[in-house]
């Protein structure tokens, strides 16, 4: 099934409406990336869902990911969205600073969004207003740290019986 | 107490006459019938299901971490430990989110090979549900005959990969050798014989008075508060939407295959039970027409930065050489980018969001996982419904462990 | 059923002359009752070994119990992480003597493939096993290996083993209390 929209058509859209939130875009692989401020993201998710012409109403994934070399844009928290009627996707950037580590949680729009933003918080620690329940959830409770950041080894660090001398470190 | 008043209406009985409390169960962690280890609290008013708290993460293996350690092709093991029900479907994804970013085209050939693997993967894993969800019913005997099928399909992916279950299938670019007439030889057989075998679990099931009786009504989803929490798959076909990865986004050449996307009405378990069964339907048809079909070519495409030469190339050519070394100490070049990838897995959506940054692993690798999205929607499905009924739902929806936690 | 062939006996008219040790060990062995741990993948083999192929029931587990007080067996099958390890000892200290441990499966043994911060590196970390069966995921042929193992140690069990010094010390090791006077 080809779209029904293409991608500069959605861009000139979202840039007439929201000018200065959108920072940047960019088609990697053909799906339309938009760079956007993280204040304005629940007004851009809730109007490309309801706007008729786009649709773009069902919630895919949500992810974080973790750049410490960039100062004031450390973390990423990147949105898949996709239109079921006209099959469209999309996929929406917010840039975060390690300092101010908060955005606005989906979940008044799309219920779904629940379990993954409280997977995105177990892992980097950022956090999610208005959420409803932001509590670890892969991870035990009694975990201090944030395991998915670049700075943390993937090996438990209280171990004993693992020698650094026979893995090259 | 309010929720005693309607109970009571309800039951035409006064108030005086019960006594109610409100108790606290464990459906824990380990438990026989939830299929894997979630935990749910619920509180329940004597067989009625009042609100439930979850609790999941009892496996958690750090796959996305792990996976910024590995190089490429080393990723293939972990992925197939996601849904282990059907692994293949899991390494032919992340085959091809690696071949979307090296932007590899493979022959037509590796394409429908891939679609025979896969639909196998997908029978395996809707027969695992189904009779699961017979067994939480008390119908033992479906679950006996349905494993001996499943013996025959490990029988078929021990021909092409040499392993039963986590199968590790296929390489960067196609598979490791083309099908043994061993496995033509096998497939003809399960083709001609899964028919009958098939029939006789449904008619045990599908029309029987109690099974209806007890599936009917149990855990239902509207389709807007499905597609509210994000349901993909079978989960979401029950509940009346025809979203299906393989025809809206078609990878590996689908739409070249005629088939049915079944959908249902209620979404409640018995429409869950049925859609799955016509699933196994249509793999059936779809696995015949690509055999039938399977044009001739390579069993792999022209990568040689990913795919490892033939070791009789290697000692006699310098090239072959070189590649095989770069590719055994992860020392490829990969494209700089950001790719994400989705498969009909068989739970719904399972997509691939991969960064790569160049390195020899990848910089950020995330699984969108289709059990840990749609498991979120329970305690909204079983309220108001009895504690039997919760047990039916939770087999119906196939939350397969490994995929809930990654 | 098991054989009791190989139990030295002397046969009378309604008697019959055996050494206790023996017979108790042949009950006990051929009528271990499982309960299985299976969280992951090797769950899967383990139906699939359950299953009428390569069918466990013929080793008098026929009736797989969930429930701890009344299981002898407890196959572990699959990976085991720090957040259930907890939940895997109190399973384990709510089962009663004499009770054998089966670890299934790499995860299990070791941690296997999963050497991450969140996996517990093998059970043996919290509860002492008796039989370890490699594999990823073993077959069914592999894990009906490790069950006669477990049978052959249950027939050859001295019957004051639990009761022993080196037995309570094994224990302690592990903090478990055992409640054996």
């Amino acid at each position: 099934m080809s779209s029904k929209l293409n991608n500069e058509a959605v861009l000139s859209q979202l840039t007439n409406r929201f000018g200065n939130a959108i920072l940047e875009s960019s088609e990697p692989y053909g799906l339309l990336t938009v760079e956007i401020q993280s204040s304005s993201l629940l007004e851009v998710v809730q109007w490309i869902k309801d706007e008729p012409s786009l649709q773009v109403s069902f919630l895919t994934n949500i992810a974080g990911v973790h750049y410490p070399d960039t100062t004031g844009r450390e973390f990423a928290v990147v949105y898949h969205l996709h239109s079921l009627v006209n099959n469209f996707r999309i996929r929406f950037k917010c840039f975060l600073p390690e300092n101010a580590l908060m955005i606005d949680s989906l979940t008044s729009i799309y219920s779904g969004a629940n379990w993954m933003e409280r997977e995105t918080f177990d892992f980097y620690g950022i956090q999610f207003n208005g959420h409803p329940n932001l509590v670890r959830i892969l991870n035990e409770d009694s975990m201090d740290y944030f395991p998915m950041r670049k700075q943390y080894h993937l090996e438990d660090e209280t171990r004993e019986d693992k020698d650094d001398r026979f893995f090259g470190r | 107490m309010s929720e005693l008043n309607e109970y009571s209406k309800l039951n035409h009985l006064s108030n005086e006459t019960i006594d109610g409390e409100i108790s606290t169960l464990n459906l824990g962690p380990t438990h026989p019938a939830t299929h894997g280890i979630f935990q749910n609290i619920l509180k329940v008013d004597g067989e009625k299901i009042l609100s439930s708290e979850q609790t999941v993460g009892y496996i958690h293996r750090a796959f996305e971490k792990l996976a910024e350690r590995r190089p490429y092709n080393q990723i293939t093991p972990i992925t197939d430990r996601l849904n282990y029900c059907s692994s293949p479907i899991n390494n032919m994804g992340w085959h091809m989110t690696v071949e979307k970013l090296i932007g590899a085209e493979v022959p037509k050939r590796v394409d429908y090979m891939r679609v025979i693997v896969m639909e196998l993967a997908r029978i395996a894993d809707h027969l695992i549900c189904n009779s699961v969800i017979g067994v939480d019913t008390g119908a033992l005997t479906g679950f006996t005959y349905v494993f001996q099928e499943r013996e025959k399909i490990y029988e078929l992916y021990e021909e092409i990969c040499g392993a039963r279950l986590t199968t590790n299938v296929g390489r960067i670019g196609g598979f490791e050798r083309d099908f043994s007439p061993t496995f033509h030889k096998k497939l003809k057989a399960f083709l001609k014989e899964f028919h009958k075998v098939f029939n006789e679990f449904d008619n045990l099931l599908s029309r029987n008075r109690i099974f209806m009786d007890r599936t009917i009504g149990a855990g239902p989803i509207s389709a807007q508060r499905a597609l509210d929490y994000s349901f993909t798959g079978p989960n979401l076909r029950a509940a009346g939407v025809d979203y299906d990865v393989r025809v809206m986004n078609p990878y590996a050449s689908y739409e070249d295959f005629d088939f049915i996307v079944p959908v249902g009405t209620e979404g409640d378990t018995y429409d869950r039970f049925m859609v799955r069964q016509e699933e196994i339907r249509q793999s059936l048809k779809i696995i015949e027409q690509a055999y039938n079909n399977l044009p001739e070519g390579s069993y792999k495409a022209d990568v040689p930065e990913f795919y490892l030469p033939p070791k009789e190339d290697v000692y006699n050519n310098m090239e072959a050489l070189i590649y095989h070394f770069k590719i055994v100490m992860g020392e490829t070049p990969i494209p700089v980018g950001e790719v994400y990838h989705s498969v009909e897995g068989g739970n719904g959506e399972l997509g691939y969001y991969l960064i790569s940054d160049g390195g020899r692993s990848p910089y950020r690798l995330q699984f969108r996982r289709p059990c840990f999205i749609y498991y979120q929607a329970y305690p909204e499905m079983i309220t108001g419904q009895n504690i039997s009924d919760a047990v039916l739902t939770l087999s119906s929806l196939n939350v397969i462990a490994g995929e809930l936690d990654a | 059923m098991g054989k009791i062939e190989d139990v030295p006996t002397v046969n009378g008219e309604g008697f019959q002359l055996t050494v206790l040790d023996k017979v108790i060990g042949a009950a006990r062995a051929n009528s271990l009752w499982p309960l299985p741990f299976a969280t992951s993948c090797c769950g899967i083999e383990y139906m699939a070994t359950m299953g009428s192929n390569y069918d466990l029931a013929r080793f008098g587990m026929e009736r797989m119990s969930f429930s701890p007080r009344q299981a002898d067996l407890l196959i572990v099958a699959g990976t085991i992480s720090k957040k259930l390890a907890p939940v895997l000892k109190q399973v384990y200290e709510q089962m009663a003597e004499p009770k054998w441990v089966l670890s299934v499966g790499a995860c299990a043994s070791s941690g296997g493939i999963f050497d991450t911060y969140s996996v517990l590196q093998g059970i043996d970390r919290v509860i002492p096993v008796d039989v370890y069966v490699p594999g990823c995921p073993p077959r069914p042929e592999q894990i009906i290996d490790g069950i006669m193992k477990i049978q052959e140690m249950a027939k050859t069990e001295s019957l004051r083993r639990r009761y022993s010094d080196e037995y309570k010390s094994l224990m302690s090791n592990y903090n478990i209390e055992s409640d054996e006077q």
